[in-house]
């Protein structure tokens, strides 16, 4: 358990950053924020799955 | 005997509504069952367009919603540092974590489908602003549960957020170093204000129903004075949009 709160204790490095200007952005958030822009785009796009029986009506 | 017009049949053996009565418990009966159209609370039918993954994303977000609900209250067995000695505290912990992720995720996908689709049309402005201030109300309780994870993170977010808050005035009130009052405003306080939001915002859908895309025809403008009355069975199409049955879940 001791081992687990030391583990615990120690400081994670916040990762890359990427900077354009007055912008910075570690590069997790930025990746997440483009998955989220493709899935959006993906929503507009991708056909929505209907049944066979609504395809008939 | 001659047989009542169709119009004023009755559709089914339910009791007759006590209009009569003037007590409060028959008052509160019939407001909440004016809340919203009838058979419209969990409808298995929606309009034509409501097919298509843009619609999945509300109610994506209520499932995230759940499942933060049901790991934050099994974190309230262990207590804020279960996860540093537990591996199911850290299993449950982490649940929570990234559920919140999808949650805030799928609600901003959510915010933008709405946004571009302009959604407050058609007597909707309440329900865009319940969304807009449930948005609000999440990032605050997400950022009083970064403030207790007892770690050095938290002791970062809260160093750094007490000055911008005093600067502001409210740090006497909300003290971010004080991980006590942290604690309770993430489980109590806060979560009672999202939930009561997001009730609101889903009364609202259900009433105005589902905002149809822009150049679609809106069921809820095609009956004056009455609230949205998306196709149910058993009912006619009050609006050109042809109604398909839908498979349940993409509601909002």
């Amino acid at each position: 358990m001791i081992t687990q709160f030391l583990a615990a204790s120690q400081p994670v490095p916040a990762g890359p950053v990427v900077q354009w200007g007055w912008l910075t952005i570690t590069v997790a958030n930025l990746v997440v924020i483009l998955l989220m822009i493709v899935v959006f785009m993906l929503a507009l796009v991708l056909p929505f799955p209907s049944s066979r029986e609504d395809e008939d009506r | 005997m001659s047989r009542a017009p169709a119009s004023v049949r009755p559709t089914s053996a339910e009791p007759a509504p006590r209009r009569g009565s003037d007590t409060w418990t028959a008052a509160l009966t019939r407001w909440v069952e004016g809340l919203v159209p009838k058979g419209q609370w969990l409808p298995d039918r929606q309009p034509a367009y409501v097919a298509s993954w843009i619609y999945v994303f509300g109610v994506a977000c209520l499932a995230s919603l759940v499942v933060i609900i049901v790991s934050g209250l099994v974190l309230t067995l262990g207590g804020v540092t279960w996860w540093h000695s537990n591996s199911l505290g850290h299993f449950v912990n982490s649940v929570h974590l990234w559920s919140v992720e999808l949650f805030f995720a799928t609600m901003v996908i959510h915010l933008w489908g709405k946004f571009f689709m302009a959604s407050w049309r058609g007597n909707r402005g309440l329900t865009w602003a319940t969304g807009a201030l449930a948005f609000f109300g999440s990032l605050g309780t997400a950022f009083t549960g970064y403030l207790i994870q007892t770690n050095f993170d938290s002791q970062w977010i809260s160093t750094q957020a007490k000055d911008g808050l005093n600067a502001a005035g409210i740090g006497a009130y909300f003290n971010v170093m004080n991980l006590g009052q942290m604690v309770l405003w993430h489980v109590s306080l806060l979560p009672l204000v999202v939930g009561g939001i997001v009730v609101v915002h889903l009364v609202l859908v259900r009433r105005r129903g589902v905002a149809p895309p822009i150049g679609a025809e809106d069921p809820a403008l095609s009956t004056a004075d009455e609230p949205a009355r998306p196709t149910t069975p058993g009912t006619p199409a009050t609006a050109p949009v042809p109604a398909v049955p839908v498979r349940q879940g993409p509601e909002s």
